[in-house]
């Protein structure tokens, strides 16, 4: 990781980031483009040092609501695509209600959780459930569905009862689907609570934009969503992180050839 | 020793012969088909293989040999006739037997050690106590040194050998093989043909083994069982009386020959080889 080859590697990427910049700068200075259209990176840099407390205070509000919101999805989607899988009658039942609800948009629901749970919170972790929810049951149900027959086969031969194919085949062979249906899911929460945010406007990373966008403050605006980006990137690296120590055996987890 | 004409068992035993270890008597498959008219994969096949006796059974593609096998292991029903097991029908999954396929079948998250091992942990017993005699098969068929390693690490060869120490860790007296080398190169397949003759040899299991190779079941069995396109009959069971235990090189010798010359001819007299 921090090869010779790596760290060279980091310094190619720090020196095209900075070249990036660089030229941002220029060209918002040489042209004076107003601040409202398009702030250089140094002001947005003020901005981010100047409303520090601000973002940390709002990071914490909205990342609280994405990860509630994804919790819910994965502790409610997992059990609930072990029951598909394992019953034809819940699954007759339950997926096309399912699926039907999955046209619905969810950010159009967010305005109708502010009218039933007003606001606060809940609608955007609500937002974020929903949204979160389908990726991560239709990837664990594939998942489980995965198994090679034959394999089944010799695991009754082997005299395994059902449940216990369930358990120590079916289950650890999901997991790469499981994992793959979470950062997916990783990602959509954080839409999802942003939109609750937008609709919502009261707290949240989510407001700040709403805000800073009808103060024209674009160098905030910029701020922020530096911090989002940052934000949603370390969560996903986190679920690969658990992922890598879940599932290490996984050809998607072997070092790729160069 | 040269014989003119293989021996040529009858399907039928007769009334004072040792009870056989499987017998199939008036075996019939079909399959439905989606159009409704049913294929007939097996008709009418009866055959019998003794408690210790290593019998292969050779046929083209699609004669119902892999159908056969599973039928025998209980796997699947037969539509007529029954299949018995030391005298009981088998009528579910028969436990009491060891399974190698074509494919390994391995679990990749388990280590070699812990895929022999699986075998108990299906069982629902502690594969605890039985680590060291499934460490000794792991070193039996060469692979000493790599019971940590993950399938992933290892070849085609090695997985397959993982699978069949699997088959045995539980010491099954019945040994079911469904074209186990089929997949492997040619020099791996012989390898792993002396290693199982050898597994064989000092276990005495009973054994029965799909195989489209006829070199393979002549080298390995004391009978090879030839069977005839779809529908799959019986055409004819050879008794292979070549001396034990058998090298490679017995695969030169005129007696082999002639028992591989028999099997071509009658494959070409079924049409399965044209020209």
């Amino acid at each position: 990781m921090t090869t010779p080859e790596g760290a060279r590697g980091y310094l190619w990427t720090a020196a095209s980031l900075g070249l990036v910049f660089a030229l941002w700068e220029a060209v918002v200075r040489v042209f004076r483009v107003p601040s409202y259209l398009l702030p250089g990176p140094s002001e947005v840099f003020v901005a981010l040092v100047g409303h520090w407390g601000n973002l940390v205070g709002q990071s914490v509000v909205t990342m609280g609501e994405v990860l509630i919101g994804f919790a819910a999805a994965a502790l409610v989607a997992i059990p609930l695509a072990m029951l598909i899988v394992v019953s034809p009658v819940l699954e007759r039942l339950l997926y096309p209600p399912m699926v039907a609800t999955q046209s619905i948009p969810k950010i159009a629901l967010a305005p109708l959780f502010i009218v039933w749970f007003g606001f606060g919170t809940t609608p955007k972790v609500a937002v974020a459930f929903l949204i979160s929810f389908f990726p991560i049951v239709v990837d664990t149900i594939v998942g489980l569905r995965s198994v090679d027959p034959a394999m089944v086969q010799l695991a009754r031969s082997m005299g395994a009862p059902p449940h216990r194919i369930f358990l120590r085949l079916r289950l650890p062979n999901a997991l790469p689907n499981v994992f793959g249906g979470l950062k997916v899911a990783s990602t959509l929460a954080v839409v999802g609570a942003l939109t609750g945010e937008f609709i919502g406007a009261d707290r949240g990373l989510g407001y700040v934009l709403v805000h800073a966008s009808a103060q024209l403050d674009t160098a905030l605006l910029f701020a922020t969503l530096v911090t989002l980006s940052v934000l949603a990137m370390a969560f996903f690296f986190i679920v690969e992180a658990v992922e890598r120590l879940m599932i290490p055996w996984h050809v998607s987890q072997r070092a790729r050839p160069s | 020793m040269l014989h003119e004409a293989p021996v040529v068992v009858p399907t039928s035993r007769g009334p004072a012969a040792a009870p056989a270890f499987i017998d199939v008597t008036g075996v019939s498959k079909s399959y439905p088909t989606r159009d409704g008219t049913p294929v007939l994969a097996l008709d009418d096949v009866s055959v019998w293989i003794a408690g210790g006796e290593f019998v292969s059974v050779v046929g083209p593609s699609g004669c119902g040999k892999s159908t056969l096998l599973s039928l025998t292991a209980g796997l699947i029903q037969a539509t007529r006739g029954e299949v018995r097991i030391e005298g009981r029908p088998v009528t579910a999954p028969y436990t009491n037997v060891g399974i190698v396929f074509q494919s390994d079948l391995l679990l990749d998250w388990r280590t070699v050690l812990g895929n022999v091992l699986f075998q108990f942990v299906m069982r629902g017993e502690n594969p605890r106590p039985h680590e060291p005699r499934a460490r000794a098969l792991v070193a039996s068929v060469g692979l000493q040194g790599f019971e940590g390693r993950h399938p992933f690490e290892l070849s085609g060869g090695m997985r397959q050998r993982v699978a069949l120490c699997r088959a045995l860790v539980h010491d099954p007296p019945l040994l079911l093989m469904d074209e186990p080398f089929g997949a492997l190169d040619a020099l791996t397949r012989d390898q792993l043909q002396v290693d199982l003759q050898r597994i064989w040899q000092e276990s005495r299991k009973t054994v029965m083994f799909v195989t489209h190779s006829i070199a393979e079941a002549v080298f390995l069995s004391d009978r090879v069982v030839v069977m005839t396109p779809r529908p799959g009959r019986i055409r004819e069971v050879l008794t292979i009386d070549l001396p034990r235990p058998r090298d490679l090189d017995v695969r030169e010798s005129p007696a082999f020959a002639q028992y591989v010359h028999r099997v071509n001819r009658l494959f070409r007299e079924m049409g399965v080889i044209r020209g």
